[in-house]
């Protein structure tokens, strides 16, 4: 099955690991029989939907995106990052509901895009391996069972709220559970799971606030017996890993967690090369704890 | 661009003039305001010379190619502005012309061989490309007919070899910026992908080394003296040979 893919801009960026996240999900998705198919043309979603009502403008990189898939003949989209899934659904779901706004927006673009009839869907790459693959048969493919790997996965804000475009309840997601747990891992439920990491307020005059978050969130999943976290957005990734050092110089009562893409674990139970996960870009080294589960060879980190 | 002297050639339409020996089909156009005729058939660039004025800024090559010219216009009964290069775009009746011989934009200031061709440079040194919208304004002014706003979006996700492949026939017209609402250097940005990519990024010639080190060794000494004393006539020669070759 062949599905178009809308990366982002930070699936492109290495230091960010966001190329560790494209690739490995890219990579495990061939292993499943799906062919994630890059957009050859696609523009920044916005980064954040904007919920002034008036504000169109900020909308339209989401909906050229959209227009675009519509214009290669295409009813589906898939991201990966939680915050282009969030914007692009959130936009799509404006426009199912206001055929005004889709109207102004569809006349600012034209001629140069198709009208977007407001049909296209937006997914996230967990769905696909849900309904399209089922965890079943990805349990049935796991060589590399993650046994003893003590895992609490965290779901952020964005990929389920609003209840609109939620991919899960939104309060008890289990979507990424029921994945690690078909990958053999030992998942750990943890009530931060649904919490905020503090997303875009990591840069600026409240990043003591965003460092003060993640401590909380590590130390609860921490001393609930994680030895990893799980998670699907790169600024998530951003502010629980980058960000974690910082809250390990102010709070010497947590144990450093490493971070991990879903797709990360995903492609190591499938027994695919390790190198495709970028673990050397992890602020938080996972490598070791990998090492000690057997899951990759040890391998002597330069730095 | 000096205003036309008094008595200059051109004069206001109202003046009589017979025109029908020449078989000239006459338009008006207004530049800056004031009402001018011209033959029709002139570039913008002619006609404004026609009318009289003298570019001191604003005109380059003529041909295309230096990005000097840009100019903004306006058509009779058409709310919408227009930009392109004065000297590629044919005058047209009726037609509302401005020059704009500088584009004030910002500019980072750099020395490329300080730069790593990372991919947070360009969006460290032009910070506003985060603000791009994807609105296309950028791509529907440009006179070379470039996906501008492509680029901008190359550059915004570290892709510095997509910015400068798509931006390499810009001719830093600067209308791009201009028209941007968001305040977007767009044509700097291509430049400085486009040096990066050039210094750091295209990928190196080996047969150059190879030849650079072969000249160096002074494998090609003795040819260049025995050429270096020929007469012109033997030059020509040997010339016309090579080239049947």
């Amino acid at each position: 099955m062949k599905i178009p893919y809308y990366p982002g801009c930070t699936m492109k960026a290495n230091k960010g690991n966001g190329t560790g996240f494209e690739q490995s999900s890219v990579a495990a998705a061939a292993l499943l029989d799906i062919e994630l198919v890059e957009m050859p043309r696609w523009y920044c979603c916005g980064t954040v939907y904007s919920t002034a009502s008036d504000d169109l403008m900020k909308h339209l990189g989401s909906v050229r995106n959209l227009s675009k898939i519509q214009q290669m003949d295409e009813k589906k989209v898939v991201t990966l990052c939680s915050m282009c899934y969030n914007t692009l659904a959130m936009v799509n779901v404006l426009l199912k509901q206001d055929p005004e706004k889709l109207q102004t927006i569809n006349d600012f673009m034209a001629p140069e895009e198709e009208f977007y009839r407001g049909e296209v869907e937006v997914l996230h790459f967990l769905q696909i391996l849900k309904t399209d693959v089922g965890f079943e048969k990805i349990a049935s493919l796991v060589k590399k069972p993650l046994n003893g790997l003590k895992v609490a996965p965290y779901y952020g804000c964005v990929l389920t709220r609003p209840k609109d475009v939620a991919i899960d309840d939104m309060e008890e997601p289990r979507i990424m559970h029921e994945l690690l747990h078909a990958l053999g891992a030992e998942v750990i439920d943890d009530p931060y799971k649904i919490e905020c990491c503090g997303s875009y307020q990591t840069i600026g005059p409240m990043k003591g606030a965003v460092i003060e978050r993640t401590y909380r969130i590590v130390k609860s999943m921490a001393m609930n017996g994680a030895e990893a976290i799980v998670l699907t957005c790169p600024l998530c990734e951003f502010n629980l890993d980058a960000r974690q050092k910082d809250a390990l110089e102010a709070h010497p009562d947590i144990p450093p967690v490493p971070i991990f893409y879903f797709s990360q674990l995903l492609a190591l139970a499938l027994d695919l090369d390790p190198s495709i996960c970028k673990f050397e870009n992890h602020k938080i080294d996972p490598q070791p704890l990998l090492a000690k589960l057997n899951l990759i060879k040890a391998i002597p980190t330069i730095r | 661009m000096t205003e036309p002297e008094i008595g200059s050639l051109a004069k206001p339409e109202t003046e009589a003039e017979s025109t029908a020996e020449l078989e000239i089909e006459w338009i008006s156009v207004y530049i800056m305001g004031k009402e001018y005729r011209a033959p029709n058939g002139l570039t913008i660039m002619e006609a404004i010379e026609y009318a009289g004025y003298r570019f001191i800024r604003g005109a380059g090559c003529r041909a295309g190619f230096c990005g000097a010219c840009a100019t903004v216009y306006r058509l009779k009964n058409d709310y919408k502005l227009y930009t392109a290069l004065a000297c590629q775009t044919t005058a047209e009746d009726g037609m509302y012309l401005a020059q704009l011989p500088f584009t004030p934009a910002n500019r980072a200031l750099y020395d490329l061989k300080k730069l790593e061709p990372s991919e947070n440079i360009i969006i460290q040194l032009y910070p506003e490309v985060a603000r791009c919208v994807s609105c296309n304004t950028c791509t529907k002014a440009c006179p070379q007919s470039l996906e501008v706003m492509d680029f901008v979006q190359a550059a915004l996700r570290g892709d510095i070899a997509r910015c400068a492949e798509l931006s390499f026939d810009c001719i830093q017209c600067g209308i791009c910026a201009l028209r941007c609402p968001a305040e977007i250097p767009q044509y700097h940005v291509g430049q400085l992908a486009r040096r990066l990519y050039g210094r750091y990024l295209a990928p190196k010639n080996p047969n150059l080394k190879e030849r650079v080190e072969e000249i160096n060794s002074g494998k090609y000494d003795a040819e260049f003296e025995e050429l270096s004393k020929l007469d012109l006539e033997e030059l020509k020669k040997r010339y016309v040979e090579q080239q049947k070759k």
